[in-house]
């Protein structure tokens, strides 16, 4: 694992830029612990102030701190996009696992659900699903929408792994020394995705991210819970650009792009180590 | 022959299990709410000043007719795969009696143009500069462009859009930046109408390029550095083969193939697409005919659009899959 991350951070610019990018990130979130103002309070502070000393990126027409705003924003974001990453990693490794390793007919099965999923039109999808829950759409069930939306593709990747390693020695040695299916791919197989799991992650969190942005700039979250996409929401409900308020809206565009940024360098190097071509070329081996 | 027919066929079945599944989920998302759109539907009636209890009682009689609200779920599921295989798909709740089917067909030719057009100019200037950054590593023209596209890559759609509407709309304001076609515009098919729509069509059309050709860039980008140093490259450099030919007939046919696949995936995600397009741009299309429904809680034409979404991208990445091997005798049809 150290070693991994050493190499990385020596032989990749991209990683270590994504790094830094991220720690800045990790940074505003452990600020937004530290924020003198409730997550939804409003109408505390003189609305419209631009920044200046007393509030550093000034103050929203609902007269919020933008600055601390935008930290819990950050965190309620980011807290999403690591639930919808996690919870589908689970389905996609289980399914990538046992596709690759059990083949024929459980094989032929989960891969046209996992094919099914892979085409259906995601963003109608949830749009429906917040047409009929409406009020209870709630931030969890997002989380578990998203998810079970979000598996297919790098769990497909999952098995083209699984599928190599089921024929290497250790898997043959493993199955005659009397392990389950469940002690193999677990013990034996699932070391072997890992490094793609976490370059998976980073992409599946993109993914995520940018759709509770756009899904929350229309309206159709939670409005209550502050996360980067309610932040321009509420600015474009006060038509901030029109009434001069930019800070409102330059501040958490500023900052996604960072975040995503960060999560984008952070996957493409990750991905370039995983291929040991071009790992190889770029440390001149 | 008949391993290509095999191929085909199973594809199909694909294609029939998407919309199985697809429809299944909107149905029963739509069926196990708590919300009855009859009874919505009666109170916006009755909120309009219509109070008769005769008449209410007919008409919720009339519309459970309608919307196949009639028997058990599962017959009502029955009920919803009957109709839709007829192409009926009831009547709008916002625009009554207008059948959804006539709705959704106003908007669907703006969707389908805009999407298709900027879709295939995506993946040819995706996929050229790819090629040229592929193949000639060392120019910094190439490596400036591709830089750009790559940094564009990881920005949410939203944020870009946000971005154009802002230069285009009040910095620089030289396009429309709403709206289908001009306000007052006469319908007539006439050459100032057309130029009138692609006018209008530029932003939208431009801010999908801009999100989109990044990941076909970097695509054909990696397929192209691999395939150089494959030996019948090599050998055609070292015949003297021009370098223009070798990129072109050695090199990009060779790559093509796989990002032809990948064309049929980015169909898949066209309707994801195009709703968020539409509504930053308010282009008249179904994604903007989507969110209008859903704030006007049109039950029955949110039904029929997703429904249809889910059709529609199943076909046609079901189309470009099976010409697939008809591109390239090498994919293997098995």
């Amino acid at each position: 694992m150290f070693t991994i991350l050493r190499d990385l951070t020596r032989h990749n610019m991209e990683f270590l830029g994504g790094l830094v990018l991220f720690a800045i990130i990790v940074g505003l979130i452990i600020l937004s612990y530290f924020s003198p103002y409730g997550p939804t309070d409003i109408y505390l502070l003189p609305p419209d102030m631009p920044p200046d000393g007393d509030y550093w990126l000034g103050t929203t027409s609902r007269g919020q701190d933008v600055f601390w705003q935008l930290t819990t924003a950050l965190r309620n974001t980011l807290y999403f996009g690591i639930g919808v990453a996690f919870l589908s990693r689970i389905i996609s490794l289980v399914v990538g696992l046992v596709a690759g390793y059990a083949g024929g007919a459980v094989d032929r099965v989960l891969m046209a659900i996992n094919d099914s999923v892979m085409v259906i039109p995601q963003f109608p999808l949830l749009i429906l699903f917040y047409f009929v829950l409406k009020d209870s759409m709630t931030w969890t069930a997002l989380i578990v929408i998203m998810a079970a939306l979000g598996w297919s593709y790098d769990a497909r990747l999952i098995r083209s792994v699984a599928i190599s390693l089921k024929t290497r020695p250790f898997t043959t040695q493993s199955v005659y020394s009397g392990m389950s299916m469940r002690k193999i791919l677990i013990q034996e197989h699932l070391p072997y995705v890992l490094p793609i799991v976490f370059a998976t992650t980073m992409n599946n969190m993109i993914w995520s991210i940018g759709m509770e942005i756009t899904l929350s700039v229309l309206g159709f979250t939670d409005i209550e819970t502050p996360t980067m996409g309610m932040m321009i929401y509420w600015a474009n409900a006060h038509s901030a650009l029109i009434a001069g308020i930019w800070w409102w809206v330059a501040a958490p565009v500023a900052v996604i792009v960072v975040l995503f940024l960060a999560l984008f360098l952070l996957s493409m190097s990750m991905n370039e180590y995983n291929d040991p071509r071009s790992r190889l070329n770029r440390m001149g081996g | 022959m008949t391993s290509y027919l095999i191929f085909v066929l199973k594809r199909f079945g694909q294609f029939l299990l998407v919309v199985f599944l697809g429809v299944t989920i909107t149905f029963f998302v739509t069926h196990l709410t708590p919300i009855d759109p009859v009874e919505e539907s009666i109170g916006a009636i009755t909120q309009m000043g219509q109070s008769d209890p005769n008449a209410i009682e007919l008409m919720r009689q009339s519309l459970r007719e309608l919307y196949g609200m009639e028997g058990s779920i599962w017959q009502q599921y029955l009920h919803f795969w009957l109709r839709l295989a007829t192409g009926d798909l009831g009547p709008s709740l916002s625009a009554f009696p207008t059948p959804v089917s006539t709705i959704i067909l106003r908007s669907l030719p703006w969707t389908i143009g805009l999407m298709t057009v900027s879709t295939l100019i995506t993946f040819v200037l995706g996929n050229a500069i790819g090629a040229l950054a592929g193949y000639y590593r060392k120019d910094m023209v190439l490596k400036a462009v591709s830089l750009v596209f790559i940094a564009l890559l990881p920005i949410p759609y939203y944020i870009l859009a946000f971005v154009l509407l802002i230069v285009f709309g009040y910095l620089w304001p030289v396009l429309p930046i709403n709206g289908g076609y001009e306000m007052n515009a006469n319908l007539d098919l006439s050459f100032a109408l057309v130029l009138d729509i692609l006018k209008h069509s530029i932003l939208p059309a431009v801010s999908l390029i801009m999100v989109g050709a990044g990941s076909w860039l970097i695509g054909m980008r990696a397929l192209v550095s691999n395939i150089i140093t494959e030996d019948y490259v090599v050998f055609a450099e070292l015949g003297g083969v021009p370098k223009r030919r070798i990129l072109r007939s050695y090199i990009a046919r060779n790559a093509m193939v796989p990002q032809f696949t990948g064309l049929a995936m980015s169909l898949g995600a066209i309707f994801n697409g195009t709703v968020i397009t539409e509504i930053v741009f308010g282009y008249p299309g179904i994604g903007n005919l989507l969110i209008e429904a859903v704030h006007a809680g049109d039950y029955s034409l949110v039904l029929g659009l997703s429904a249809l979404s889910i059709v529609g991208v199943a076909a046609a990445v079901f189309i470009i899959d099976i010409l697939s091997p008809l591109i390239d005798p090498r994919i293997k049809v098995e």
